[in-house]
């Protein structure tokens, strides 16, 4: 009855051909693409690198089996703002990318924030530092989940003055992330009642030779040289300080932001005493200690895990309670729903503990203050901290009044 | 004449002063980092882009040579170098002497390419926070200088580079292998026919280059982070140096290294922003002026 002629069997080719496409699609339909963006080749590479990947990995590997796939995918930043926003603008329109964790260097974080609040995708940041993504650039689309300028700023530059550093010289690396260092602890001191004697901006990156500054730092005759810096430049500035004889002659150097892989770096001899603020360290507790285990054998032999790391796998964990709650279709369709989900849901995780997520996109979890050992006290491998004190989440970070973030206003 | 000095510049004498010494000792690096560039360039008309690299081995094997063999600086300032040359004659004759007869381009890139590699090895190996190396104990302390603190291990950074800039100068001026090596740059082919190796002279002056590097690495090794990215930090600086100076002069590339050191140590008190830009301002205005460099030859 029917005629079997060339444009059918055409057709039916054309339909079979199709038949794998359309299988595909559904798959991606039903899969959950997060990407992570960072630093993998150059200074900021330990302190987020292959050890986030690995433990962003470890969060999509616990979220296995829930009725949704996931892919992860990651990419080198260069530490560089137009490098950043181009991937994440190729992520989004050719590699069907539906997250973006963390993001690096602050000037890569704002120009990513960006693109994401575009697109309308969803953006978890855990490196960055500014405190100026869950302020005057604050997104519907943003959580800024590990630490920022301003609690840092409170947590180790209070400390300082309490313990009657009451003036301060800075060395700041010139550029985003450096600057609202160096502005957060400023205002800091000054509400304490101390005083900033002057700056110095430290071209970011190329410095390696901090001798120069370091010296001006101590003409001025500050009790305090704040390090407004990180990475390798944090590490040149304290090596090349004791060299100095600087830290000998009663001057106290206040490392603003120093990860667990630079103490390793520097060595105890040299950090010994030396106070910083981290959100996250491996041997908190039964279960800080209990992740650790779990992704021991991904991580980087010599590198210790710090927040940053941590960060990228408590804000992943998060971003997928949010998609199963609300259901893959919708959460691929609409980032800024999804970040209102992650909001409303209370979080906890291993590594942060129990916790939540403000309407400016900043995560609330207590910060520590930390004091480096002494040799003798290090007990063993990456036994490098004492707590000396801990800030709650709702004292720890910035009053949502004073971040000046229009989501909060309207 | 103090006071007159503080009122023309706006800084406080000691401070200058200190800052001036600062700058010599960094320019103490971009000397002797500059002259085994300058070495290679003179003779084997090779950019030697894996320069950086090399000079970052030198400060890693120093680390190894303490922490895998227990031996100290002092080993290490003559045991890196030697190890890291060889490193550099093996890349020689398996790779760079293919390319003598091509133009400067495919050194540059060949050898750019091999510094990237390397590179990424040690950044996969070591990560890139670095690795702590101790100032040796006989060098340890600082001496007051009354407007400065002066650590002693900064000023013997300063004269054994000088030292060694000044041996290098006087083998290749006043030495009769020196002697070969300069006849050889302007005519390879006569030097031959009077029996001498060249090829093997280029391959051991190329090593040689690449031992002055890794010397500065070890230098470098107690006073800034030993991390796979120290070398592409310095080396961009340096090529400036060497630019400056005029390619392929020996004194030209001291002399400018350490100048520019003091150039770049003053721009830290009175712009610091602009430290890292202020070496390629004078380069590029070295360039329009006189192309071939200070004390090169046009």
């Amino acid at each position: 009855m029917t005629d079997i002629n060339r444009r059918t069997v055409l057709a039916a080719g054309a339909g079979m051909g199709a038949l794998p496409f359309t299988r595909a699609r559904a798959q991606a339909a039903n899969t959950i693409k997060i990407a992570l963006l960072c630093d993998f080749s150059g200074t900021y590479r330990d302190v987020t690198g292959p050890n986030e990947l690995a433990c962003v990995r470890q969060a999509a590997a616990e979220f296995a089996n829930r009725g949704f796939n996931i892919e992860v995918v990651y990419a080198d930043n260069q530490n560089r703002a137009d490098v950043g926003s181009n991937i994440t603008r190729t992520w989004f329109d050719t590699g069907g990318v539906d997250c973006i964790v963390d993001g690096g260097a602050s000037s890569v974080a704002l120009a990513v924030n960006d693109v994401v609040r575009e697109k309308n995708k969803v953006y978890v940041n855990s490196s960055s530092a500014t405190s100026d993504l869950t302020g005057r650039a604050c997104s519907p689309n943003l959580v800024h989940w590990t630490y920022d300028t301003y609690m840092l700023a409170k947590s180790t530059g209070g400390a300082t003055v309490r313990a009657g550093g009451d003036s301060w010289y800075f060395i700041t690396a010139d550029y985003a992330f450096g600057h609202a260092l160096e502005r957060d602890t400023a205002n800091f001191v000054r509400q304490a009642g101390g005083r900033v004697l002057g700056q110095v901006r430290t071209p970011f990156p190329g410095t390696t030779d901090f001798s120069s500054f370091l010296v001006q730092a101590q003409a001025s005759r500050a009790k305090v040289i704040g390090l407004a810096n990180a990475g390798s430049d944090t590490i040149n500035c304290i090596k090349q300080a004791s060299e100095f004889g600087i830290t000998r002659r009663g001057i106290k150097l206040a490392s603003l932001l120093m990860f667990m892989p630079d103490v390793h770096s520097l060595g105890l001899e040299q950090t010994q005493g030396l106070i910083c603020t981290e959100t996250f360290y491996w041997d908190l507790n039964d279960r800080t200690r209990a992740f650790t285990r779990r992704v021991a054998g991904q991580l980087q032999p010599n590198v210790p895990l710090c927040m940053n790391h941590a960060g990228g796998y408590a804000s992943v964990l998060h971003y997928l309670k949010a998609v199963a709650d609300m259901g893959v279709p919708q959460a691929k369709a609409n980032g800024a729903e999804v970040v209102a989900r992650m909001k409303a849901m209370p979080c906890d995780d291993d590594c942060f503990g129990p916790g939540s997520i403000r309407q400016d996109g900043r995560k609330l979890h207590p910060a520590y203050l930390f004091e480096v050992k002494s040799p003798s006290e290090s007990r063993g491998r990456f036994d490098y901290y004492k707590v000396l004190q801990t800030t709650g989440g709702d004292e720890a970070f910035r009053p949502m009044a004073e971040g000046n973030c229009s989501l909060v206003r309207s | 004449m103090l006071e007159f000095l503080e009122t023309i510049t706006g800084v406080p004498t000691p401070l200058l002063f200190g800052q001036l010494l600062l700058g010599l000792i960094n320019g103490a690096f971009y000397a002797m980092l500059s002259l085994g560039l300058a070495v290679i360039f003179g003779l084997l008309n090779i950019i030697n882009f894996t320069h950086g690299a090399q000079f970052m081995m030198g400060a890693f094997v120093a680390w190894m040579l303490l922490a895998w063999a227990g031996i100290g600086y002092w080993g290490a300032l003559i045991l890196a170098p030697l190890i890291v040359g060889a490193t550099g004659v093996v890349i020689e004759r398996l790779m760079i002497s293919r390319l003598y007869k091509l133009d400067h381009l495919y050194g540059l890139l060949l050898t750019f390419g091999i510094g990237l590699m390397i590179e990424g090895v040690f950044r996969n190996e070591f990560g890139s926070s670095g690795l702590p190396y101790r100032i040796p104990a006989e060098l340890s302390g600082a001496w007051d200088l009354g407007f400065m603190f002066m650590p002693i291990y900064r000023g013997w950074v300063v004269v054994f580079s000088l030292v060694i800039c000044l041996a290098t100068w006087l083998v290749i001026e006043k030495t009769r292998l020196g002697a070969y090596l300069r006849a050889a740059t302007e005519n390879a082919p006569l030097v031959q026919a009077f029996g001498v190796n060249v090829p093997r002279m280029i391959t051991l002056t190329y090593g040689a280059g690449v031992a002055l590097a890794a010397l500065a690495g070890v230098l470098a090794a107690p006073i800034y982070s030993v991390n796979p990215q120290m070398g592409t930090n310095l080396i961009i600086v340096v090529f400036a140096v060497v630019v400056i100076g005029g390619m392929g002069s020996i004194l030209g590339s001291v002399i400018t290294g350490f100048g520019l050191g003091v150039v770049e140590g003053l721009t830290k008190v009175y712009w610091p922003e602009a430290s890292a830009t202020v070496i390629f301002v004078i380069m590029a205005i070295v360039l329009l002026t006189r192309p071939a460099g200070l004390f090169g030859r046009a």
